[in-house]
């Protein structure tokens, strides 16, 4: 017998942690709409396994609430029966020994806490509170319900261009959105269980790089009535190609120079491509919108006024105000917002900063927009502070790793103190306060003040990028409603909105949100062309004439999804030229032939799987 | 054209045919359960399953298609395992209590296991309870229910009512009316369409036969019964009788043989309906400005209860006239008890209907209008009549023709289309015709309202007179005829609807064959039935002469008002607005 001997796994072990790793991917591929009691009663099952059984509450009282929670879901339970879970529940949490018990009993509490009616509604009737109406994952993902395993099984029989069109009749942008959409239909790609999930957005963007033009749909009849667009953003031009096509005359009035909104002066071109927007915007004016740019609705015209000539209304201004860190110094020369950067950039006004050492303050992705933009502008060194850690960035993890790759450095858990003015009124320094992490509260941790000593980060410019506002004083002064705090414009969830005195208003899109992103901005447009054409009294359907490719029932072998490569980051760091490569044939085939086609295996066959026409 | 192989079988297809027509045209059997043509091609049961080379895994044959090379079989030993692998997991969650189901020996999912031959179970049975109200004429049982789809799917589908939805999720997703409605509280046309369509037990009327039994066992009660027109054209059906054979003569004979006083055809009340409704929209048409087109025929039970949950702004423009079944109670508990001479409460009225809502129109608080209870006592679809044919061991082969009793069992042609869509509108359009010129017309000039389609429209010249009319069947149709109507592209004079496709020869109470539809078949056979009847008008009905003459005095009296009209705002539907008078 050794004294020590070297652990080795045996096979059951090397399965079980592979079976980890296969339920870490189920979990995060959920389907939607899952009842939720009977989710937490299978979760308390597994926490229960988990248990070594030494001490009774969690050796029994999981067990005990598991029944609990069964009699619950069978439709035997009755009040007194939720409030037995909740008190052992309770008890479990104070009394278990190690975190394997009480954190189970955590999860029961939350639940309780959390879905409580649904528990009533098993124990008063029977049955579950929910109902499901998109079953297919990606497309209840996408607030545009774009039909994806439509277009991806078109890219895969290399139909691009009616891939374009089938993704045009949910969503005007595929273009726009092929480059820099967020991607939310990734996120529960059932593809996960197997391997990862579809690579969406790459897919989208090849199937615009690779269509060719493919013409617009030809508007129905003119209706005779107008709709006044104000913003010209990708909320304002979605509403605006949708009211087109169903034959109303739109006009778009945009407040900056050209259209675009933060596409344009928020989005720096090695992201998204002037070109490419201007060719994408440029083909849907070719529907017959009228734009009047430079006009600033709210102040001349009024809305009122506006409202008067036009029928309806639609307000999707956006969010395009900075928002004031409220340190002492921040009225220093050299201080200046993301968004005004960003602004310049967009109608082409390139500032200089070679040589300048810049610290930019924020974690959102426009925080790495201007940092990746003012690399690019010459900076020769460039910090972001940041007062949560690396990985609580709000900012896509590929945005942050590009700017790392570019050069930028990271500040994390570093909160912005003051700014050091020199004696011209410039900056001098930056400091900031070292932060120790905290507890996680609402699922993101809070940093606190850390013992160590402040920090002076000497620098000649600093860029503020924490967040954007509403300008949205100008229309509440003329009756329409804004809620107090954010100043986001209240709308309702059809894009109506409540105004005072006038009719045919509506709303969406980050002005009634906050700052969101492009694809809801879309979604909302989208909402808001179907009620307004509900307001003027039609009833005008968009489709797409596409037909499907049949399913293919080859096996679903294992196959790892195809990222989206970049340019060399010492290279592109030099200029504005977009970054990402596309996929390549061979790439976007295999990818597009990963697609499970939920939409014709599993639920989505039975119900609200395809939606052909809005 | 694929070319293609099924069990070696070289054979062809056409482009897009699914694997399951593919093996059928070459005379493969694949054996399905939740499959229901055009309606339910969802592959939930897994029982069709093949498997396909170059697949790993098996196949549905239902609702995938055939291509180019494909070399499928059937009765692999895969295929064989996992089909019944699967047929015992449903029954594993299936109340098999068939020696008490009203589906056994006519039940899909005992077809299935008894042809796989499975004689026991490997696993444990596991039931959901069932919480339903047992006095609603629907019922659902949860533990027979294999969550097949299909009522959901007929009910979306071709109602386009969406009662059903698939409710909770994981092991216990199950079926449930939709927006988590009770079925009391719901806006259920009570077509019967999902029992009709349903596989196995889980759906099924209120069994009323007791009630039949108790009162033919009551000395004091005289029976009168009467029979509807399309009960005639498919009682016979699970008896395995060939039409020609299973003739309402011979049910006639049955149900006396049961002990029914008085036998009695709901075609004679059709006839009284035709010259009741027929002369309001005469009355109607004379007056055409002051009053809202199209008139609505309002027979069918389904389609009230859905105007008026559906379209409550219209329902002034449905016909006062009750349906034939409630015309008929009336009529018995009032002209007939003074022909009989006796108390008229003495009389249990009885009718057997095609028809799940006829349950729900008999129990109207209204519906008793000769003032001795309610004027229909018991509605039996034609489904329990057959059970209780059996229950009563006659053998259906060995009856002989009996005729109805007389007044009140005399009928017309023009009555007994009433089971067919499109039957109302030309048994009414005939009267009409004589009703308007003084002559009769052919009796076939109206035919063009005849046929399958849902949504039929006509017009036709009466005395100088153009008139639009429209038949629709099948509340799918419904709706878009409605809708129509409401967004003013179409007006017609008059609209007969009927809640079940191809009318009450399709109702939600007739004898049902699992994959089949009978409705056409049904109504060929009243057709048949109209046009060998010496009576082709309802006006010629001498029963229907002698009832005005001695009781009722002429259509539209006083007296037919009280007895054969009603208030369809006298009750609501859940739901329904207090004011929903236009």
């Amino acid at each position: 017998m050794s004294r020590l001997s070297i652990i080795t796994q045996n096979q059951a072990q090397t399965t079980v942690e592979e079976l980890y790793k296969d339920l870490e991917r189920r979990i995060s591929a959920s389907p939607p709409g899952l009842c939720p009691v009977d989710l937490a009663s299978s979760f308390l099952k597994m926490c229960h396994a988990q248990s070594c059984g030494k001490c009774v509450p969690c050796r029994v009282g999981l067990g005990q609430l598991q029944e609990l929670m069964e009699a619950v879901l069978d439709g035997e339970g009755t009040l007194e029966t939720i409030d037995l879970i909740e008190k052992t529940a309770k008890n479990i949490f104070y009394s278990a020994d190690c975190a394997i018990g009480y954190e189970a009993a955590k999860m029961v509490l939350k639940g309780i806490k959390g879905f409580r009616d649904d528990f009533e509604e098993h124990v008063l009737r029977g049955r579950c509170k929910l109902e499901l109406n998109q079953p297919v994952p990606c497309v209840s993902q996408c607030p545009a319900g774009v039909d994806i395993p439509g277009y991806i099984a078109l890219v895969a029989e290399g139909r691009y261009g009616d891939a374009v069109r089938l993704i045009r009749k949910d969503n005007p942008l595929p273009a726009v959105c092929g480059l820099i959409c967020e991607h939310p239909c990734e996120v529960r790609c059932r593809r996960t269980m197997i391997d990862d999930p579809v690579n969406i957005r790459g897919l989208k963007r090849f199937a615009v790089d690779h269509a060719g033009d493919v013409p617009l749909p030809v508007p129905a009849v003119s209706t005779g009535k107008k709709v006044a667009v104000i913003g010209g953003g990708p909320g304002g031009i979605s509403a605006a190609y949708y009211l087109t096509l169903m034959g109303h005359e739109v006009t778009i009035f945009e407040q900056r120079k050209k259209l675009g909104g933060m596409l344009r002066y928020g989005i720096p071109n090695y992201r998204l491509p002037r070109e490419e927007l201007d060719r994408e915007i440029n083909h849907i004016l070719s529907l017959g919108i009228k734009v009047k740019t430079g006009v600033t609705v709210g102040e001349n015209p009024s809305i009122v006024e506006l409202r008067k000539e036009y029928d309806a209304v639609y307000i999707a201004i956006g969010a395009h105000i900075d928002r004031k860190i409220g340190i002492e110094g921040e009225d220093a020369g050299g201080v200046i917002s993301a968004v005004e950067l960003l602004r310049g950039i967009g109608d082409d006004e390139m500032p200089d900063f070679t040589g300048k050492d810049i610290v930019v303050i924020g974690g959102g992705n426009v925080a790495m927009d201007v940092a990746r933009s003012a690399v690019r502008l010459g900076a020769k060194r460039l910090r972001i502070a940041y007062r949560r850690r690396a990985v609580d960035m709000t900012a896509m993890p590929e945005e942050v790793e590009g700017a790392i790759a570019e050069g930028c450095e990271l500040l994390d858990l570093h909160a912005p103190l003051r700014i050091e003015k020199d004696e011209n009124g410039n900056v001098a320094a930056v400091w900031v306060k070292p932060q120790i992490i905290g507890p996680v509260k609402n699922g993101r941790p809070v940093p606190m003040d850390s013992s160590q000593e402040d920090v002076r980060l000497a620098c000649d410019m600093v860029i503020v990028a924490i967040g954007q506002g509403i300008e949205s004083k100008a229309f509440e002064k003329q009756g329409i409603p804004v809620k107090r705090g954010k100043g986001v414009i209240e709308a309702l969830n059809w894009s109506g909105v409540n105004a005072k005195d006038i009719t045919g208003v509506f709303a969406g899109g980050d002005c009634v949100t906050g700052p969101a992103t492009v694809i809801r901005a879309i979604a909302a447009g989208k909402v808001a062309a179907a009620n307004i054409d509900d307001f003027l009294g039609f009833n005008h359907t968009i489709s797409a004439d596409v037909e499907i490719p049949k399913v293919r029932l080859d096996d679903r072998k294992s196959c790892a999804r195809v990222n989206m490569k970049e340019r060399q980051a010492s290279e592109r760091a030099k200029d504005f030229e977009l970054i990402e490569c596309g996929m390549t044939c061979e790439e976007a085939g295999q990818e597009a032939r990963r697609c499970l086609r939920c939409d014709h295996f599993g639920f989505g066959i039975l119900k609200g799987g395809r939606i052909e026409k809005w | 054209m694929v070319n293609l192989v099924i069990n070696g079988k070289q054979i062809q297809a056409k482009d897009g045919t699914t694997i399951l027509d593919a093996a059928a045209s070459a005379g493969i059997f694949i054996p399905t359960l939740c499959y229901l043509k055009d309606i339910n091609e969802i592959g939930a049961c897994r029982v069709c399953v093949v498997e396909v080379e170059g697949c790993a895994k098996l196949v549905t044959a239902c609702n995938n298609k055939v291509w180019e090379g494909m070399v499928i079989h059937t009765n692999s030993p895969k295929v064989r395992e996992s089909r019944r692998n699967n047929v015992e997991l449903i029954l594993s969650q299936h109340d098999c209590q068939c020696a008490t189901c009203v589906r056994s020996g006519n039940c899909s999912l005992q077809t299935i296991s008894n042809d796989l031959g499975i004689l026991e179970l490997p696993f444990e049975k596991k039931l959901p309870k069932s919480r339903w109200p047992q006095d609603f004429p629907l019922i659902r049982d949860a533990a027979k229910c294999i969550k097949c789809m299909r009522c959901v799917q007929v009910c979306d589908k071709i109602q386009g009512l969406n009662i059903w939805d698939v409710a909770g999720t994981g092991s216990r997703t199950t079926v449930d009316v939709s927006k988590n409605r009770k079925i009391t509280e719901s806006d259920c046309a009570l077509c019967g369409q999902c029992i009709t369509h349903c596989p196995v037990g889980a759906l099924r009327e209120r069994d009323d036969v007791q009630k039949a039994l108790d009162a033919l066992a009551d000395p004091d009660k005289i029976t009168v019964v009467q029979v509807a027109p399309a009960v005639r054209a498919a009682w016979g059906e699970p008896f395995g009788l060939p039409r020609e054979f299973a003739t309402v003569k011979r049910l006639v004979s049955a149900l006396r043989q049961m002990g029914f006083d008085y036998i009695f055809d709901t075609n004679f009340s059709a006839d009284l309906t035709i010259m009741e409704e027929g002369s309001e929209f005469l009355e109607k048409l004379k007056n055409k400005e002051h009053e809202k087109f199209p008139m609505f025929t309002s027979c069918c039970p389904g389609w009230v209860r859905f105007m008026k949950s559906q379209f409550p702004d219209m329902v002034d423009q449905l016909s006062t006239a009750k349906s034939p079944q409630q015309m008929f109670g009336a009529v018995a508990k009032s002209y007939y008890a003074k022909l009989l001479d006796v108390d008229p409460s003495r009389i249990y009225s009885v009718s057997i209907m095609p028809c799940i809502a006829k349950k729900h129109e008999c129990a109207l608080p209204v519906m008793n209008d000769a003032g001795a209870g309610q004027d229909v006592d018991l509605v039996l679809t034609t489904r329990e009549i057959d059970r209780l044919i059996r229950a009563e061991h006659i053998i259906p082969a060995d009856l002989k023709e009996e005729e109805f009793d007389s007044p009140l069992g005399v009928g017309s042609g023009a009555g007994v289309i009433f089971g067919a869509t499109g039957g109302v509108m030309e048994a009414a359009l005939r009267s009409a015709y004589y009703l308007v010129t003084g002559r009769n017309p052919d009796p076939d000039s109206f035919k063009k309202v005849r046929g399958m389609e849902g949504w039929k429209e006509a017009e036709f010249n009466l005395a100088g007179q153009n008139l639009k009319v429209a038949v629709a069947s099948g509340l799918g149709n419904t709706r878009k005829l409605m809708n129509a109507i409401r967004k003013g592209k179409v007006s017609y004079d008059f609209v007969e609807i009927m809640a079940c496709p191809g009318g009450c020869a399709g109702g939600g109470g007739q004898p049902i064959k699992d994959g089949k539809e009978q409705a056409g078949e049904r109504c060929e056979v009243l057709y048949g039935l109209d046009k060998v009847n010496n009576l082709r008008f309802s006006h010629e009905n001498p029963s229907v002469q002698k009832c005005y003459q001695d009781y009722l005095e002429a259509p539209l009296s006083h007296r037919a008002h009280e007895l054969l009209h009603t208030d369809h705002h006298a009750w609501k539907m859940p739901g329904e607005e207090e004011t929903s008078e236009s």
